[in-house]
């Protein structure tokens, strides 16, 4: 799944894979609140589950963490 | 004119909605739109939830026509007042500046009508998902907070994003503005710039000069290295704002640079150190008239243009 997320990460981005790991932040990377949200949608298109964007984010663990932890519900 | 849906089901007489601007649009002024026929709207800014309950509570002597109230989602008593809104029973709830996905089942089971402000098609149809009422669509023409896309191009994409009402922002002053509005098929317009400008508000009387004299190219935007980008008339401040948003300076005192100049601009009408926040159709405002005018002006207007448009129709 790490893989796949980092995947779609770097498409939204336009960026390759290699670009982009765990500590990554998205303030680094350009990410702000509203492309958060768009990334989510992304996410939520490419892996096929339903997420509920309920908190905040600030790196691509956090994001990781989040996508793990709402597919495993 | 028909009226529509928005119209209908929110009992106005005309699908108009007034921003619910900061700090600018108090009980007063929301009073005075709706009893004028449009959607009279509170402005919250980062007050605290006994400030938003007084507006709402005053509101209610002013007018019992519909109304609505504005939380700026950035607002650190943001669960106070969205507490307050439920035990109010507000009508109508517009958010901005941030993700209402939070607060919007409360509000919703409470029988609050949400109507998010969004500048992009992900949060439509987030809020969509959410169980929103209608979005307002607002484009970066918009005075005070804004995204990047404009009216022209995010309405029609929002329109066929979602299936609920959308609601057009942002550069809407006239007829004609309203007419492309439902040429784009929004449901209804959000004004706020000409509001600011209306006799009911209270603002000192420098804010409404420096849109009654503004032109096209008098607003600009700041605050973009922080997230949260304003538009606002150019002055001192906006000018020496942007000169040090790019420099080494930390996040905390740019912030603090920022402070409490709206309402500078908005009671004390300070013309060189005010935030005064505009949209970019401020320089198409040359007249101070009465919420009731300005309304009637607006829907006769939008009558009249589409009226005179049919004409492109063989």
């Amino acid at each position: 799944m790490y893989e796949k997320i980092l995947e779609i990460v770097a498409e939204h981005l336009d960026v390759t894979v290699d670009e982009i790991n765990r500590d990554s932040k998205f303030e680094d990377l350009g990410i702000d609140s509203l492309d958060a949200v768009e990334l989510v949608m992304k996410l939520e298109e490419g892996l096929d589950i339903q997420l509920d964007l309920d908190r905040e984010l600030q790196t691509i663990d956090d994001l990781v963490k989040f996508v793990e932890e709402k597919s495993a519900e | 004119m028909r009226k529509g849906i928005i119209a209908e089901e929110l009992g106005l007489k005309y699908p108009i909605f007034q921003g619910g601007m900061a700090w600018v649009a108090d009980a007063q002024l929301a009073a005075a739109v709706s009893n004028a026929g449009g959607l009279g709207i509170i402005g919250t800014a980062n007050a605290d939830g006994k400030f938003v309950r007084e507006q709402v509570q005053k509101i209610k002597t002013l007018t019992d026509r519909p109304y609505g109230v504005n939380v700026m989602l950035l607002n650190p008593n943001v669960e106070e007042i969205a507490q307050v809104l439920v035990e109010e029973k507000v009508p109508v709830v517009t958010t901005g500046a941030g993700n209402s996905t939070k607060y919007l089942k409360m509000w919703n089971d409470a029988g609050c009508k949400v109507i998010p402000v969004v500048p992009s098609v992900a949060f439509a149809k987030l809020a969509e998902r959410n169980g929103a009422y209608a979005v307002v669509a607002e484009g970066t023409e918009s005075g005070g907070h804004v995204g990047e896309l404009t009216t022209m191009t995010l309405v029609p994409q929002v329109v066929d994003a979602v299936s609920i009402p959308v609601i057009a922002a942002g550069g809407i002053a006239d007829g004609r503005g309203i007419a492309a509005a439902f040429a784009m098929g929004a449901q209804g317009v959000q004004i706020g710039t000409r509001f600011v400008t209306a006799k009911e508000c209270h603002v000192h009387q420098n804010y409404k000069d420096k849109i009654l004299k503004a032109n096209d190219t008098s607003t600009m935007v700041t605050g973009r290295r922080l997230g949260h980008p304003v538009r606002q008339i150019k002055n001192q401040f906006s000018r020496e704002y942007a000169k040090i948003e790019y420099t080494d300076i930390s996040n905390e005192e740019l912030d603090a640079f920022a402070s409490g100049k709206l309402r500078m601009a908005v009671f004390d009408g300070d013309e060189k150190n005010g935030c005064f926040l505009a949209g970019q159709i401020a320089g198409m405002i040359k007249e101070e008239q009465s919420c009731q005018e300005i309304l009637e002006d607006l829907w006769t207007d939008a009558e009249r243009v589409i009226e005179e448009t049919y004409k492109w129709v063989k």
